[in-house]
Order: structure tokens, then C-alpha cells, then sequence
């Protein structure tokens, strides 16, 4: 390989002027290396340092203070997994991210298919339904605490009044019924972003296929199950892999409706970490890994379908 | 693109529903899409009207009931004890997050630019695996980052400083920022560089001369992201500052709202609102650039 990528190098110095494209290909030595130096740096010191010096502290006994740096193995993962609270936690995070990225994927499929048409008025509905997801998610939260508080929550309100919840209940006082303002929380929020991943998904598909297909006499349920869906899988995959690896690590939602009643495996990590004794860091870095192994595997997976689709087609 | 898949879509809502009356079947199809996208719009919108209402009711009818959906106090109290009294901390928070926020995007856009340009426009050995690391850092959960970075940053002692948090909030918006960038810069027509390259400019040179009045739009693109996602923040500002004094910020800010006895609500939706109007704005102003943004390489995957 470096012998033959040589061969037009020497060639390119030896001719008397090389051409402009040679030019531009040939990198002009250290300047890309320069250019990209930069963010390369900042990158590898905020988050590939971290994530191996994440490792190097979970496998010590306690390394907030000076006498703590001395090696204990696995000790802080046992403790971890052997406390039902963090095993909960795993349950918990489960869970809130089938629930919330099914619903975000349905419903923004649905958004979608709504908005990939012209009709009056398409700009200002966009713009309306992006604003919950330019919302910080902690301030959603917030705006939602709102409406499920015994308060001034209208959401409450009415569950009231269909004798959903009993008087004088919330949603927020039962570890499902948080679970559930979290999903409708996060789902109001992040549907607007799925459904613009599959709108752009969507619109790259050429309309001359379904006029074919109409042609043909297939109806319109037809058209989708034939047409839309299998061009569709693609963006429709690389969104569920965004989604499931932000809902895994799921955390302002739960810090703020949750109120510790029922912890994921993001809240759980920081607790051990922040709010915890001194000695709690390390397990909650722990913690913290295990996360971070069951995002890796979940990305893995994803990416394995993904190469499984493309070598199809 | 819009404008092109109507008629399909109208002619499709014709022969699903049948043959029969094609013309009154075709209006159907269309009003049940404008009544989809009335139901969709209300519920994104609800919530923030729930707030901006709670906002400027007072105190009692904040908590009466039947709640009012259209309030009939109008006051600004909420608004000023946001700024007053114990809760002195919400105007300096506030303006932590702006410095944060503006710090972070002006870095992340230079930065992220020049490497995108290089990655586009330059060949050189490593360049996919510089790549990968880059985008491959974004699969990680924020939450396995902090604990490294707050024994860090304590011990260079920059915990609580604005740089704790610019130089953490990067790591949220340069990927997003190279990856934009540099499709955007590879869509761009190389002609015009070299001729520049022609008239004796460096490759720098060509970059700042031709390649930086083009990119412009793709830049301002990643600029509004980057603001928006720095702003929204959380976990660093929670895990990395401590007090308004140092580099707290707002989203922080909006968590502390609480008294021993009763809960300020007007006080929370009256923050809330403070928090979310730029990016209102920023969403209705931009809303174009920031579909453009979100969706580039999702499509081309």
C-alpha cells in the first residue's frame, strides 16, 4: 500500500507543474493535520480520556480522597449489581425506553405521512412542532410537573374527572404513574425529531413509484407496505438507533418528576456519584460503565442490522 | 418536493376509500390530514400555553379550581419575584447560560469548520478513523463522562468556572457540527477553489476567500444548533458548577424554584417561559436551517 501510494507522489513532484487537481488532493503535507488538530484535541481530552479513566476509577476503592487510589477489581461492580435499587434502575430504564421510543416512532411515522403534502399553513405546523424539541428537556419537565401537579395540574384535573386517577391523586405519586408522565413527557418532546428523520427519509423517495403503483390499481395501504416502508428502513433504523441510545441514557426527566421515587440507570449513576458519601463515587461510576456497555451492545446491534440492509440491496 | 407529492397523495386517498365518488372521497382525504395537523399542532402547543398562562395568573388562581384555561387575572408578579428576593440567583444564571452558550458556538463553529474543510476537501492518512472517533464519542451516555471530568477539572481547579462547562459542552456539539460541515462542504462546487488555487492563493487562502462567503448558510446552520444544544444543558451544569457565582446556568437555575411549604409555581412557569422564549424565536426565525440541520446525513446514512 505505501509503496504504490508513493508512486504518484513522486510523479507529482517530478512533472514541472502539477496539475491544480493534484493539488488539491495531494493535502499539502501537516495542513489537514492542522485543521483537524483542534477538535481532535478537544474530543480525545473531554470524552475518550474520560470514558477509559471511567474504567481506570470504577476499579478503585475510593478515588475522591488521597488514600483511596489502591486497586479493588470488580468490587464496586458487585456492590452495584447486588443492590436492588440499581437493579430496578436497569428495569426502569428498560422499560421507559421501549415504551417511549415505540410511541415516538409510531406517532412520528403517522406526523410524517400528515406533513408530506402541501397545504396552508405547512411552514408555521413545522415550526410549531419543533418547538417542544428545541425545549430543554429539564425545563419540559418542568412545564409538565405543571400540569400533573394536585395544584395547577390540569392534566391531573381531568384524570380526576374520568375517575382515572382517584381525588386527591397524581400521576406522580406511583412508580407507573411516573413512569407514564415520563413517557408522555418525553414522547411529546422528541416525536417532532423522529418525525423529521422519516419526513427526510420520506421525501427522497420518488413520487413517480406510487404513480406507477397507482397505475397498477394498488391501493394506498398497498402503496405503503410495498413502497414506503421498505425505502423507508434505512432512516427509519439510524432514527431508532438516535432515540433508543438517548432514551437509554434518559436522566433530566426523571431528576425532576421522579423525585428518586423511581430512578434510572442515568439518575441512579449520579446520585451514587454526586448527592452519595464520598465512598459512593466509585460505584457510581460503576454504574455509570454499565450504562455505558448496554448503550455499546444496543449501537452494536443497530449497526449489525443496518450492514444487513445494505449488503441486501 | 412539497409541492410535488400532493397530487399524489390525493390521488392515493381517491383509490384507497374506492372508485365510487373519486372527487368527494379526494376531499375527505384532505380534510382528515388538516384535522391531523390541527391535533398535532394543539398538543405541541398546549403545554407552553399552560405555562405562559400559569405565568401571569395570580397566586389564587393559579391554584383554583376547576383550573381556568383562559385566565382572568393578569399580572406580572411571577415575573418579578423571578428576579427578586431569594431568587436572586435566576438573573445570573441566566446570564451564565448566555456566556456559556455564546462561548461554545463561536469555538465549536471555528473549530469545527476548519476540521470539517480538511476532512471534505483534503486527503490524508487517518481520515475516516478521525471520523469515527469524532461521531463514535456521541454513542456514549453524557452521565459516564462526569465523574472523570469533575476529578479533573478539580484537580486543574476550573470546577464552577465558565471553562468546566464550554470545554465539556463541546464534546455535545462538535460532532453534530463536523458532520453538517463537512457535507456541507463537499456539496460545494471545487471549481471555484481552484481557480482561486489558479490566481496564486494558498490552500488556506482559498479557504478564507472562497470556501468561508460560501459556507456561510452551513455555517449559521450549526451555529443556531450548537446554541441550542449548549443551552439546553443540563448534567455539566448540574455536575460541573455549583453556585451562580461560579458558572451555574439556567436549566440549572429552573430546578432550584421551591420554598419549604408551598411550591412557587407561577414563579416556575414564569422562569420557564423566560428560558424557552429565545429558543421560540430562534425555532420560528430558523426553522428551515434547523430541519436542514437535523436531518442532513440521515437520509444519505
Amino acid at each position: 500500500m505505501t509503496s504504490a501510494a508513493l508512486v504518484p507522489e513522486i510523479k507529482e513532484k517530478a512533472a514541472a507543474t502539477p496539475s491544480l487537481r493534484q493539488r488539491l488532493d495531494a493535502g499539502n503535507g501537516l495542513l489537514p493535520y492542522g485543521l483537524v488538530a483542534p477538535v481532535l484535541i478537544v474530543i480525545l481530552l473531554v470524552a475518550v480520556y474520560p470514558i477509559i479513566d471511567a474504567l481506570r476509577l470504577s476499579l478503585l476503592d475510593n478515588p475522591l480522597v488521597t488514600s483511596g487510589n489502591t486497586f479493588v477489581g470488580l468490587r464496586n461492580y458487585s456492590q452495584v449489581l447486588g443492590d436492588a435499587q440499581f437493579r430496578s434502575s436497569i428495569g426502569w430504564t428498560l422499560i421507559f425506553s421501549v415504551l417511549s421510543v415505540a410511541f415516538e416512532t409510531f406517532f412520528g411515522l403517522l406526523i410524517a405521512l400528515l406533513i408530506n403534502a402541501s397545504f396552508p399553513g405547512r411552514g408555521l405546523v413545522r415550526a410549531a412542532i419543533l418547538i417542544p424539541w428545541a425545549f430543554p428537556t429539564i425545563v419540559s419537565g418542568r412545564i409538565w410537573q405543571l400540569m400533573y401537579n394536585d395544584q395547577t395540574g390540569i392534566v391531573t384535573y381531568i384524570l380526576q374527572g374520568v375517575h382515572i386517577l382517584k381525588p386527591g391523586a397524581t400521576l406522580l405519586q406511583s412508580n407507573w404513574g411516573i413512569l407514564t408522565a415520563t413517557v408522555i413527557t418525553d414522547v411529546w418532546k422528541t416525536t417532532p425529531f423522529m418525525a423529521l428523520l422519516i419526513l427526510a427519509g420520506l421525501q427522497v423517495i420518488p413520487a413517480d413509484l406510487y404513480e406507477a403503483a397507482s397505475v397498477d390499481g394498488s391501493s394506498r395501504w398497498q402503496q405503503f407496505w410495498t413502497i414506503t416502508m421498505p425505502l423507508l428502513k434505512n432512516s427509519l433504523l439510524i432514527a431508532l438507533l438516535f432515540r433508543t441510545l438517548d432514551a437509554l441514557r434518559v436522566f433530566d426527566l426523571f431528576y425532576i418528576l421522579a423525585g428518586n421515587q423511581v430512578q434510572t440507570m442515568g439518575t441512579y449513576s449520579y446520585d451514587k456519584m454526586f448527592t452519595g458519601t464520598v465512598s459512593d463515587f466509585a460505584p457510581g461510576i460503576a454504574a455509570s460503565v454499565i450504562l455505558a456497555v448496554f448503550a455499546t451492545v444496543i449501537a452494536g446491534i443497530f449497526v449489525y442490522l443496518m450492514g444487513g440492509i445494505t449488503q441486501q440491496e | 418536493m412539497a409541492t410535488s407529492a400532493q397530487p399524489v397523495a390525493s390521488s392515493q386517498g381517491g383509490t384507497a376509500i374506492g372508485a365510487a365518488q373519486p372527487r368527494r372521497q379526494i376531499k375527505w382525504g384532505q380534510v382528515g390530514r388538516i384535522a391531523g395537523v390541527v391535533v398535532v399542532t394543539f398538543i405541541a402547543l398546549a403545554p407552553f400555553y399552560w405555562t405562559i398562562i400559569t405565568s401571569i395568573k395570580d397566586s389564587l388562581e393559579i391554584v383554583a379550581s376547576p383550573p381556568t384555561l383562559f385566565p382572568h387575572s393578569f399580572t406580572t408578579q411571577s415575573y418579578t419575584a423571578d428576579f427578586s428576593g431569594g431568587s436572586s440567583f435566576f438573573a445570573r444564571d441566566l446570564l451564565n447560560s448566555f456566556v456559556v452558550a455564546i462561548v461554545t458556538t463561536v469555538l465549536c463553529v471555528a473549530l469545527g469548520s476548519l476540521c470539517a474543510y480538511a476532512i471534505a476537501r483534503m486527503r490524508f492518512f487517518g481520515k475516516s478513523a478521525t471520523l469515527a472517533v469524532i461521531l463514535g464519542v456521541t454513542m456514549f451516555p453524557i452521565i459516564v463522562l462526569v465523574g472523570p471530568l469533575f476529578v479533573l477539572f478539580t484537580s486543574l481547579h476550573i470546577y464552577n468556572t465558565y471553562a468546566a462547562l464550554i470545554i465539556p459542552d463541546l464534546v455535545l456539539t462538535l460532532p453534530l457540527t463536523v458532520w453538517f460541515l463537512t457535507s456541507f462542504f463537499r456539496d460545494l462546487p471545487p471549481d471555484l477553489e481552484e481557480a482561486a488555487l489558479v490566481d496564486g492563493d494558498t490552500r488556506l487562502g482559498a479557504f478564507r476567500h472562497v470556501i468561508v462567503p460560501l459556507a456561510a448558510p452551513g455555517v449559521f446552520t450549526t451555529a443556531i444548533l450548537a446554541f441550542i444544544y449548549t443551552w439546553n444543558d443540563f448534567l455539566f451544569g448540574l455536575t460541573m458548577t455549583s453556585d451562580p457565582q461560579g458558572a451555574q446556568t439556567v436549566t440549572v437555575a429552573i430546578t432550584l424554584f421551591g420554598g419549604q411549604f408551598t411550591i412557587p409555581w407561577g414563579q416556575i412557569a414564569a422562569a420557564a417561559v423566560i428560558v424557552t422564549i429565545p429558543l421560540v424565536v430562534m425555532v420560528l426565525i430558523f426553522q428551515r436551517r434547523i430541519v436542514s440541520g437535523l436531518t442532513a446525513g440521515a437520509v444519505k446514512g
